[in-house]
């Protein structure tokens, strides 16, 4: 299913514009991390994909529907969105209910609600805290079970604000092969994120925006060669990209293994 | 600055401790990061540090903290907070719901001080220009980005110059080069004779900055020394809080035999360089 984003304007009820004509597509499948400085409009963006924010001019469409022509319920069966803040969307005492919740209110039932429901709680590393209630759990056990609960809802489009802020490298490791998973099932994830150490290990397709509007929009190797437009968004690159680039091995290094290609490469040669 | 002895400490209940039998010293003007897993103890020992831990959170607590000379048991809050400030991890917690702008917010605290008039516009102005929201200043505290929050609770305390700064996980929701500028800035008040405590993810920039780093698993203090031994350790690996990519890599070129030097490895971009240069051939336009 496909999200389509044309010519995006949004202005809070204070006055400030958010986003200034924001225009992108992305398709079925596609993993896309959306980066920028504070306030630049990641949140507001993402949050007009599942309709809890409505443009304030042009259109977003998620497959055939437009979302200012469908409630956030309708929008919850195409599209899961996991919170910044997982307070924000925790509500029941058991945290297999948390889990079960929303996808109770698509309609689920039975096995399939079961088999759903321990699935997303499997791979959140959750299993034996089904019975717990979250708010005896640390904020960043929370995070999980926020993000297990709209795992389970089996949507084809999952959009998850800042899911690796504060986490530790046992979490990230975890959620990385989680993403790996839902490649595999063809599942479209759109991330913001600050990592982008993180970011260019796991992703295909990167966004920056800057002050509401789209200033990158591409492949990892692509973007993160821009070191200019980069610092704009208080980026920088990631840094196996930057001690690449300070040992002059190569300008598009992003991960462990082309780091460690680059430098045999290097060796062999001589 | 700090002494903590023996301390453990068991939340109201929690079946076990966070901190177990925790003892430490922190030298006035050091800059101290705290690093562990999620869980370790790290926000529980930011409470303990500045008195949270036992006058806001009721549970057991055995050993002694020292703050500034004065025990954290027998002395008020009040009086505590005027010594040691607390950036709390959620910055939403510290907005006091009070006040309409964001200036207004970072008068707040001052004003509670009883600062003289004078002397608070020109406070405000540089905690606002060090967290970099002079540009905000008339907005809503509500009505700002989640790292945009995150500085303003910071602003608010910074406003105050306490003596002991203790920060969790101040830069979470702060964009890179934001996290990079506020370690910068951490580090100057610290050059400044700031005594700095900071729970920290971000490898990176504490590698770069801070003077020591202690790491935590399980709450106990599983290592504590000069930033390089401490964050290239293989321990950090065991206890789930990772490595820099470039101690990372450098492990790795180790081990499949690319390198045979013995030296610690590189935890910052330049140690880095500086470990894998002397393998590569001599470039002729490097």
């Amino acid at each position: 299913m496909n999200i389509a984003v044309s010519d995006l304007h949004f202005t809070f009820a204070s006055g400030v514009a958010a986003l200034c004509g924001v225009t992108l597509r992305i398709d079925s499948g596609e993993r896309v991390a959306i980066m920028g400085r504070n306030g630049s409009g990641k949140s507001t963006l993402v949050r007009h994909f599942n309709g809890l924010l409505r443009p304030t001019r042009g259109v977003v469409t998620i497959g055939d529907w437009a979302t200012h022509e469908h409630s956030v319920a309708q929008l919850a069966r195409r599209v899961g969105y996991v919170f910044q803040n997982p307070d924000e969307q925790i509500c029941k005492r058991r945290v297999w209910d948390e889990v079960a919740f929303g996808a109770i209110n698509l309609g689920f039932r039975g096995a399939r609600l079961h088999k759903q429901v321990d699935w997303a709680l499997a791979r959140l590393g959750l299993g034996s805290y089904a019975g717990v209630n979250p708010y005896d759990l640390s904020p960043s056990w929370r995070r999980r079970v926020a993000i297990a609960s709209v795992l389970a809802m089996d949507t084809e489009i999952l959009v998850l604000d800042e899911p690796t802020t504060g986490q530790d490298a046992r979490f990230l490791a975890q959620f990385g092969g989680l993403l790996d998973e839902l490649r595999v099932l063809g599942k479209s994830v759109i991330v913001v994120s600050h990592d982008i150490d993180f970011v260019a290990e796991h992703f295909a397709r990167v966004i920056v925006l800057d002050e509401g509007r789209i200033l990158l929009d591409g492949a990892p190797e692509q973007i993160f060669r821009a070191s200019e437009a980069l610092e704009m968004a208080a980026l920088q690159p990631p840094q196996l990209t930057r001690l690449a680039q300070a040992l002059s091995l190569s300008h598009c290094v992003h991960t462990e293994e082309e780091f460690l290609r680059a430098l045999q490469t290097r060796l062999a040669g001589a | 600055m700090i002494r903590v002895e023996g301390l453990t400490y068991t939340y109201p209940f929690a079946g076990q401790p966070a901190l177990r039998d925790v003892s430490l010293t922190v030298a006035a003007g050091e800059f101290v990061a705290i690093v562990g897993a999620n869980d370790s103890g790290k926000s529980t020992l930011c409470y303990a540090l500045t008195g949270y831990i036992p006058h806001h959170f009721h549970g057991a607590m055995l050993g002694s903290v020292q703050i500034a000379g004065m025990d954290s048991r027998s002395t008020p809050l009040a009086e505590l907070v005027t010594v040691a400030g607390l950036v709390f991890q959620n910055p939403v917690n510290q907005i006091s719901g009070a006040r309409f702008t964001v200036y207004e917010e970072v008068a707040f605290g001052l004003e509670n001080l009883g600062a003289p008039r004078a002397e608070m516009a020109a406070r405000i102005d540089e905690a606002l220009a060090l967290v970099g929201l002079e540009g905000v200043a008339d907005r809503s505290p509500y009505a700002l980005s989640g790292g945009q929050q995150q500085r303003l609770a910071l602003a608010s305390i910074l406003t105050m110059a306490p003596q002991v700064l203790v920060l969790d996980e101040p830069t979470a929701q702060l964009d890179p080069l934001g996290s990079r500028d506020l370690f910068a800035a951490i580090h100057r008040l610290s050059r400044r004779g700031a005594t700095i405590i900071m729970a920290e993810h971000k490898l990176e920039w504490i590698a770069r900055f801070a003077d020591r780093v202690i790491a935590l698993a399980g709450g106990q203090v599983v290592l504590d020394g000069a930033p390089r031994e401490v964050l290239a350790s293989p321990l950090l690996e065991q206890h789930a809080i990772g490595r820099t990519r470039f101690t990372q890599v450098a492990a790795r070129a180790r081990a499949l035999g690319l390198t045979s030097s013995d030296a610690l490895l590189p935890v910052t971009l330049e140690e880095a360089v500086d470990f894998f240069r002397p393998i590569l051939p001599k470039a002729i336009n490097a």
